[in-house]
């Protein structure tokens, strides 16, 4: 038994199977990703006053990301192109780079992940918050309860709005110097984790859901371009296919990010 | 429209003979037990696999719900015969052999669950569509059967993590099928995230179904199968896939804010200064509780539709066949079908009136909803037509189809003071509800179900299913199934509410001076009856059980056509071959040409050769 369409287009619909599923797949991807921003943006709009946050997020590693994976689109492009004209050396450099582009891009988003983590506000005794990176290597919070000494990388401010948005001048011209806070003047403490607010929550679901996708993505490639590549020498078409299937998905999630980084990082 | 038939490679011939080579290599290496009923990417058997892992979760969806009528008949009351065996495996939530409050909770919660997203969309839906559409159409299978094989595994899976659920310490998810946050959150269970995850994996089961179907549908129709040429069961398949496409993801990204919410203790429903046990929780708030029911009930509504459009497919077959006539206007089913289709992506927010969402959004979701129920009561009205002026056979798969018809009919018309805001706001969350939709999905979409089971049953195995028990079977269960269902619109207009664990005796007895009694005791008599007529209908299921069995290797063996049905399904060897068709199948006509003028038989199938078919001049004899 073999199942018609699955290399050759079929006359009526001028498409081959896998063609098509990858893009009724990508239309449940949409209404996912449609359903995230939506939260996002029904949380936006429902936040107090002045209590979403602006310019959390570093605008530089955001851009270098974004230019990251538009390279790596042309790259998948190419290399579909080259398997199209039968030439199996560029296809092989150019998925090459495209793997190397997606690695460094979920680098740099670890990166980030790692400054968030490190990052923490400290709600004082005294009714002022502290805000900074620790210096020490150990967050044992347990432990450094016992030693009576947290240092941080920061500032203390009056209130929590002044956290909320780094844009503005003042937070701009704030003074960021090594502080050291007793244990006993803190009454709470947490890092910018996923819990910290509704901003940080939805940025780690999103990015770590894109992430998730960056993932796969490369995986499948990653599998083309070595132990799949063998199919090059039994039935190149149907291989030039699954490159152009696997680039179809690879669009979408640098189509995602396209997205993400305006609306994270940007506004 | 003969010239507008597509011209395929003329690959029928090499086919065969690849076929038959195909086949003397399978006898070569017989495929081991694993790789046949297990590992396997037939289509046919994953339908199988699919239709017998519903069926026992159905029937374990309907245990769970006759311990929960006992409770509610006899709140507080050790639960005779199973009492003892529930104690052993959960311990304290059934101390003493009592469902207590929380089991009760839990339960209600996984009936739904189970129901709705193991038993009848994974029967409707992949056991049906996965066996019957490839033979429909004249495909040889799916258009990716190794990703229909992952589907059913996820489907396993996530069967697997709701069933572990009920052991964990806390026991279930006890939020309702719903999962309606803060509550789905701040219940003391990890029950909740199970379920969340188990649903994740039951999403991507039916998104891999999904694209699936609609692949195969496009792209794999045998020569001549033109869109308006596949049969209605076809159609609303394919409608269905759609649906499922395209409203899970939203239900998927909630799930995975509420999974968030539940263990990285985010506040995405959570809103600011919740109380928990009267403290205030420690969460950072912010969220919104309304955003978990927009995005639940997009997909909610939806899957209204594809409980029941599967259903409607199945009926409308056996309808055809049966009246041994055309389906009466074959077109307006298909565009009907069509529209549903389209038109349950905006009438979600009619779950909500109660919520404050708002005047004008609530009007306007009344109106998209009034709207929805033109093209569902067109496609009720062209099966009751059907049935004009055709020579009936009733036997078994009819007589369900038939009972299908009114039964969905009440369910239908019942839900028109639900869809319209003012009168919803009294009726919202009472057990009027409950029979609005029971109505719809147990008369309706299972009385289909069992249609299709009796009447698909000869072409799975070449035996027939007994005749008397499956009338047996019809008679008990129509009449129960409205013993049990038909009290609920009573007690739900006197104001009895869902979800109370003691079936409303401590509201009955709450009496307020110079007011009606909030239930009068008519009203709680009620709860007894529907226990015994639930128990009644549970025993009228015994005959369908050991009719299914049996009736594999001892019920009447048939010809490859035992209904004389015109349908490509009917058109190959029974049971279909790997592959399934002999020689791929020419389509010539469609699907329901029954009582053909002229023609010898009383039905010609879809792929008979045009010469000795339909007559030269059909004109002659009209």
């Amino acid at each position: 038994m073999e199942i018609p369409y699955t290399v050759q287009n079929r006359p009526d619909t001028g498409i081959y199977n896998a063609k098509l599923g990858i893009w009724l797949f990508l239309a449940s991807e949409v209404m996912l990703f449609g359903g995230l921003f939506s939260a996002y943006v029904l949380l936006r709009v429902g936040a107090d006053q002045g209590m979403w946050p602006h310019g959390w997020l570093n605008v530089t590693l955001g851009t270098v990301n974004t230019l990251l994976l538009a390279l790596s689109a042309i790259t998948t492009l190419l290399a579909w192109a080259a398997c199209k004209v039968r030439d199996f050396g560029k296809f092989k450099l150019f998925h090459g780079c495209t793997i190397l582009l997606a690695l460094t891009f979920l680098g740099i988003k670890s990166y980030e992940y790692h400054d968030k983590l490190a990052h923490y506000e400290i709600a004082l005794t005294n009714g002022k918050f502290a805000d900074g990176h620790f210096v020490e290597q150990s967050k044992d919070f347990d432990l450094l309860k016992k030693t009576g000494t947290f240092t941080l990388h920061g500032h203390i401010v009056e209130d929590r709005r002044e956290l909320m948005d780094l844009r503005s001048p003042e937070a701009q011209a704030a003074k960021h110097e090594e502080i050291t806070i007793a244990a006993a003047d803190i009454k709470k403490m947490g890092n910018y984790g996923p819990r910290h607010n509704t901003f940080t929550a939805i940025y780690f679901t999103l990015t770590g859901l894109h992430a998730l996708h960056i993932l796969g993505g490369t995986l499948v490639i990653f599998y083309f371009w070595g132990p799949g590549s063998r199919m090059w020498k039994t039935d190149p078409e149907r291989f030039t296919n699954r490159i152009e299937v696997s680039g179809l998905f690879w669009h979408f999630v640098d189509l995602v990010w396209i997205f993400l980084f305006p609306v994270l990082y940007l506004t | 429209m003969q010239e507008k038939v597509q011209q395929f490679p003329p690959f029928r011939a090499g086919q065969a003979a690849h076929a038959h080579e195909a086949q003397a290599h399978q006898e070569h290496h017989e495929p081991g037990f694993w790789q046949k009923y297990i590992f396997s990417t037939d289509h046919k058997v994953i339908g199988i696999q699919y239709g017998l892992m519903s069926l026992c979760f159905m029937l374990f969806g309907f245990f769970l719900m006759l311990l929960m009528r006992w409770q509610i008949a006899h709140p507080g009351v050790p639960v005779p015969v199973f009492g003892p065996l529930l104690e052993a495996i959960l311990g304290q939530p059934a101390a003493h052999g009592a469902i207590s409050p929380d089991l009760y909770n839990s339960f209600g919660a996984m009936h739904g669950t189970i129901m709705v997203f193991l038993g009848v969309v994974p029967l409707a839906f992949a056991a049906f569509g996965n066996y019957v559409t490839p033979l429909m159409i004249g495909a040889p299978d799916m258009a990716f059967p190794r990703l229909n094989m992952a589907s059913f595994h996820s489907f396993f899976l996530g069967g697997v993590v709701m069933l572990v659920s009920f052991f964990i310490p806390g026991g279930a998810a006890q939020a309702g099928w719903t999962s309606y946050s803060p509550l789905a959150t701040t219940i003391p269970t990890y029950g909740q995230a199970f379920w969340l995850v188990g649903m994740v994996l039951l999403i991507t089961s039916s998104l891999l179904g999904a694209v699936n179907f609609i692949a195969t549908i496009i792209q794999l129709r045998a020569p001549g199968m033109t869109w308006m040429r596949m049969p209605f069961f076809v159609w609303a398949q394919f409608v269905t896939a759609f649906i499922l496409l395209l409203a899970f993801p939203p239900l998927e990204a909630a799930g995975l804010l509420q999974l968030m919410d539940n263990v990285a203790h985010t506040s995405f429903f959570l809103p600011t200064g919740l109380a928990v046990g009267g403290q205030l929780a420690d969460i950072s708030g912010g969220g919104s509780p309304l955003l978990w029911q927009h995005l639940f009930w997009f997909l909610g509504h939806p899957e209204v539709y594809v409980l029941i459009l599967p259903a409607m497919g199945i009926v409308a077959e056996i309808i055809a066949n049966n009246t041994r006539k055309p389906l009466w206007g074959y077109k307006s089913l298909v565009y009907s079908a069509l529209f549903v289709g389209f038109l349950s992506f905006i009438v979600w927010a009619h779950h909500m009136y109660l919520t404050g969402m708002g005047q004008h959004i609530a009007t306007f979701f009344q109106t998209t909803t009034m709207i929805i129920s033109v093209p569902s009561v067109i496609i009720l009205t062209c099966m009751f037509l059907s049935l004009w002026g055709g020579s009936i056979r009733v036997n078994t798969p009819m007589l369900f189809a038939l009972g299908f018809l009114p039964m969905f009919g009440i369910g239908g018309l019942t839900g028109l003071p639900l869809g319209l805001a003012a009168s919803d706001l009294y009726l919202h969350d009472t057990y009027y509800v409950i029979a609005h939709f029971h109505y719809v999905v147990a008369p309706g979409t299972i009385f289909a179900l069992f249609a299709g089971v009796y009447f698909w049953f000869p072409k799975m195995t070449g035996r027939k299913m007994n005749e008397f028990w499956g009338r047996v079977h019809f008679w008990c269960s129509f009449t129960f199934m409205n013993i049990v269902f038909m009290p609920m619109f009573a007690q739900g207009i006197k104001g009895m509410l869902r979800r109370m664990s003691d079936g409303g005796v401590n509201y009955a007895a709450a009496r307020v001076p110079n007011a009606i009694d909030a239930l009068p005791g008519t009203v709680m008599q009620l709860n007894g009856w529907i226990l015994w007529a639930a128990i009644a209908l549970g025993i009228a299921q015994i005959p369908f059980i050991i009719n299914l069995f049996w009736s594999i290797t001892h019920g009447e063996p048939v010809n490859h056509n035992p209904w004389q049905a015109t349908t490509l399904d009917w058109q190959t060897p029974t049971p279909p071959p790997h592959g399934n068709f002999a020689h791929e199948p020419h389509t010539v006509r469609g699907p329901y040409e029954y009582s053909a003028p002229g023609h010898a038989t009383d039905f010609t199938p879809q792929d008979e050769a045009e010469s000795q078919a339909a007559p030269k001049n059909p004109t002659e004899h009209h």
